[in-house]
């Protein structure tokens, strides 16, 4: 490490070696007239495996960028090993041995491992020794529990061998605490415990303390010691996991907030064919084939979920049934007919679409939340009567969608994109479910969105399909998939590797075609 | 942590409820109203401040300068009469890029739809002006001249739509050889060979010219270009051709996603904004010069990309800007007659107004003012 890093462990006593206790008091931050974190006091024992729970917006990402140097408290301080540090500076973070790893990758995809550990040290000589480097880092991997391929380019890894080399490189710097901002979130779920259980091993064993910032409280609950809830800015509760149980913490996070239920599924025999794909190919924007020969049926009346790590080719495939995308071989059919996903085609066939990222897939930004409602029916009445637009009918609807949707925005006429995640989200469910719908594509729907919007669009998805409709569901999550879908298939490389009702799914043999075994 | 469990908060939840107040959303119109006039308008005081800092290092009083402005852009009939005549041919170019900039497309070939809708004009008037009366002349040149420009901003955005071609540097390509065909025909086939030194094409006959507004010194092409202005704001913002255009401009995705056929939009807005640029060429030629020659590439398709941004590609904010854009110009004499100042120093104040207006757009959304409090 660097010289000035060298000095800043002189004037702190702390061992060089180890895990680190971390510990904050009293933080606080605050945005404008936004409070993000309100007097936030959490301690996290040298050696122990901590988890930070809370909703989107809870004040998670505020307290772990406060540690790492990112935003400075505005009252509060934070202790490591018992010394108050004000940690100005990321690199500042990183001197004192803090690390994180964040939820999307951060190595270069075209270079190789070793590129990548050698390029992230803080002081990478002018001419690198390649020998002397690949020496170090073998010298290094011989301690740590698990290893990776060095030579190969990092973007021909799985995402679990992508995480390890993240978790290693951290390692690698030197960090004694670590920090894991939703670390399965791209992982099977079998890679997921692997790698969790080394890192709890690790912790376990004195080397390296670790905060893992999450909401699947069946990792907290495998993997954890003690954990740490947020709601609103304030630490509401926590303790060893041991004496917890799932539902207590999810009280804790979600507060007295009342949570829409979920209508029962309704038992039905499934109905005739609705959607239909057959020989689907897809090139991606590389030109290279993402979806190749695709064929699924789904039924009225079903909710059809389809499983994969990311990248497998789903996007490519909601891209082509929401006409963002050509097939370049194969024919869609709905209700029997073909379909090019037009215009009048989704009219008629009353096609629905719920994109991954609404802001970005569904929505004009900068137009407002009573035109991007209308964005399906803005050319038929009550909209509009021939060529000109009803203004008037615009905000009405909106209005109304407005209350029943629960959106919430200062007004129907203020620009989509200053609500927040969830509300887009919400908007753009109310565009898209309100009318009827036969046919409905949903890919990753509750993506990043609190407690409360993810039950409500759950129990929306679940009534379309009580009420009839066609449903596809493209999931990486397979909790989501699970819970809602009749039928599971799984996509891997653009195939189709899996297919059982749910209630027959073998949990096992899914994440192992996940994987592609 | 301590083992123990702390209670979770038994705060009621204050997630407020979700309709917002009739009270609320009319002051949040108000606020953005407000803003959209206050923002610009403070960007223009910014600019003509440091306009002023910039002639008093050339050794002048900057309230010398300003009183010259106005005396120069609005003092007298005669100036307000300049002021309009230097603006009209703006109303037109501005539209060429404000158009396309609702559907998401950057163009700046203004002046290119310009000389090719000129020559274009001139090209069809000449022969019409021995057989046809005056009305029918001018019908003929301007829909030649948006024909030929239309067509030329069109196949922009066509190379944009089917071949992934950035319609900015297309656009500003085609600049290029729309002056050069400009100057390959007047120096060539049409022209006048009386026109020695400063080739031109034969004149068109006075009586068809395009004359004046009654009772003032303004051609009628200000009003060609007041009524395009107002057909295109009625098109984009209460027509659902307008809407659907609008969505491929803030988005593609969700205009795809939504089955537009986007190609077609793109086609139909280029083509709009080609023609406005073509038509203000043809005014030109048939209310200025009379002729077509090199002096028809005179800037106006340049300034026409300036005030479509300050009117922050409004089809109906053209129309003031335009009028500022001409009056600046227009001043442009009297403070080289006046203060000693190079003509060119008005072009000085367009490019800092232009700075200022761009750097202003990120100030939206920062003053609390313009937002009423959420309850």
């Amino acid at each position: 490490m660097s010289q000035s890093i060298g000095a800043l462990s002189d004037h702190l006593p702390l061992p060089s070696e180890g895990a680190l206790a971390v510990e904050t008091y009293g933080i606080g931050k605050r945005f404008g007239d936004l409070i993000a974190l309100a007097n936030a006091s959490v301690k996290i024992a040298a050696g122990s495996v901590h988890a930070l729970l809370g909703e989107n917006g809870a004040g998670k990402s505020t307290l772990v960028k406060c540690i790492m140097g990112y935003y400075r408290p505005d009252d509060g301080s934070v202790m490591v090993d018992g010394h108050e540090v004000a940690i100005t500076t990321p690199r500042h973070a990183h001197a004192l041995g803090l690390g994180m790893v964040y939820q999307h990758f951060t190595l270069v995809p075209h270079m190789t491992v070793l590129e990548n550990m050698v390029m992230a040290r803080a002081d990478v000589p002018p001419v690198i020794n390649w020998r002397e480097e690949r020496k170090r880092f073998d010298e290094f991997l011989a301690t740590m529990p698990f290893t990776v391929p060095l030579d190969a380019p990092v973007s021909t890894l799985a995402a679990g061998e992508k995480q390890k080399a993240e978790i290693l490189k951290q390692l690698y710097l030197k960090s004694r605490f670590l920090i894991l901002d939703e670390p399965t979130s791209v992982l099977t779920p079998n890679e997921a415990d692997e790698i969790l259980g080394m890192i709890r091993d690790m912790a376990h064993a004195g080397r390296i303390t670790v905060l893992i910032i999450t909401h699947k409280f069946r990792e907290v609950m495998a993997f954890a010691d003690e954990v740490s809830v947020l709601r609103r800015g304030k630490l509401v509760g926590g303790g060893a996991v041991a004496g917890l149980t799932p539902d207590a913490m999810a009280r804790m996070m979600v507060g007295d907030q009342e949570i829409r239920g979920m209508d029962g599924r309704k038992a039905s025999a499934a109905g005739a064919v609705c959607l239909e794909m057959r020989n689907l190919e897809v090139d991606d924007d590389e030109g290279y084939k993402a979806v190749d020969g695709v064929s699924l049926a789904v039924r009225a009346g079903e909710i059809v979920g389809i499983a994969g790590v990311s990248g497998n080719g789903q996007s490519e495939l909601v891209q082509v049934l929401g006409g963002q995308r050509e097939a370049t071989a194969g024919e869609m059919r709905v209700h029997g007919e073909p379909y090019h996903a037009r215009r009048s085609e989704m009219l008629r066939h009353k096609v629905s679409m719920l994109p991954e990222e609404p802001l970005r897939n569904a929505c004009v930004g900068r137009m407002s939340v009573a035109d991007n409602m209308a964005f399906r029916r803005f050319d038929q009445p009550p909209y509009a009567s021939g060529p000109w637009l009803h203004h008037g009918a615009f905000r009405r609807a909106a209005r109304e969608l407005i209350a029943r949707y629960r959106v919430k925005t200062s007004s129907p006429d203020a620009p989509i994109a200053t609500l927040s995640g969830g509300n887009v989200q919400r908007a753009v469910l109310a565009r898209e479910l309100s009318g009827d719908v036969d046919v409905l594509v949903a890919a990753n729907p509750v993506f990043g969105l609190d407690f409360a919007a993810v039950a409500d669009i759950h129990a929306q998805i679940m009534a379309a399909r009580n009420r009839g409709a066609a449903v596809l569901l493209v999931s990486e999550d397979l909790d989501e998939l699970l819970e809602l879908a009749d039928r599971i298939v799984v996509i891997f490389n653009g195939k189709l590797v899996y297919e059982a009702p749910t209630h027959q799914a073998d949990l096992t043999e899914i994440g192992r075609r996940m994987a592609g075994h | 942590m301590t083992s123990e469990l702390i209670a979770g908060d038994a705060a009621a939840d204050d997630r407020p409820a979700v309709i917002p107040a009739e009270s609320v959303i009319r002051r949040d119109a108000i606020g953005r109203a407000a803003e959209a006039v206050v923002i610009p308008l403070g960007a223009l005081i910014v600019s003509l401040l440091l306009f002023g800092v910039f002639v008093a290092f050339a050794g002048i009083n900057p309230l010398d300068l300003y009183s010259a402005m106005v005396l120069g852009s609005f003092g007298s009939w005669f100036s307000v009469q300049n002021t309009l005549t230097l603006a009209s041919p703006l109303v037109l170019t501005a539209l060429c890029t404000a158009l396309p900039a609702q559907a998401g497309l950057m163009v700046i070939g203004g002046e290119g739809a310009f000389v090719i809708g000129g020559l274009a004009a001139i090209a069809v008037g000449l022969p019409l002006s021995t057989a046809a009366p005056p009305a029918l002349v001018q019908l003929g040149m301007a829909i030649a001249g948006m024909a030929a420009g239309g067509a030329w901003i069109a196949f922009a955005g066509a190379l944009r739509h089917w071949r992934g071609v950035n319609e900015t540097i297309s656009t500003l390509l085609l600049t290029y050889i729309g002056i050069a065909v400009l100057n390959h025909m007047v120096e060539g086939v049409m022209r006048d060979p009386a026109s020695l030194n400063k080739p031109a094409t034969h004149a068109l006959p006075n009586a068809d010219m395009i004359g004046n507004i009654p009772g003032m010194d303004v051609h009628m092409g200000l009003i060609y270009g007041l009524i395009f202005c107002v057909i295109a704001y009625i098109l984009f913002f209460h027509t659902t051709f307008g809407f659907a255009a609008r969505m491929v401009g803030g988005n593609p995705r969700a205009a795809r996603l939504a089955g537009l056929a986007v190609g077609r939009i793109v086609m139909i807005v280029t083509t709009l904004a080609g023609a406005a640029g073509g038509l203000a060429g043809m005014v030109e030629v048939a209310a200025v010069q009379g002729r077509a020659s090199a002096t028809l590439a005179a800037g106006y398709g340049y300034t026409g990309i300036l005030v479509a941004f300050i009117a922050r590609q409004n089809p109906l904010a053209v129309i003031p800007v335009a009028i500022l854009f001409g009056g600046i110009n227009a001043s442009g004499g009297l403070l080289q007659r006046r203060l000693d100042l190079p003509d060119a120093s008005v072009l000085v104040l367009q490019g800092i107004i232009f700075v200022v207006i761009l750097a202003s757009e990120t100030l939206f959304g920062r003053f609390k003012i313009f937002r009423p409090k959420e309850n």
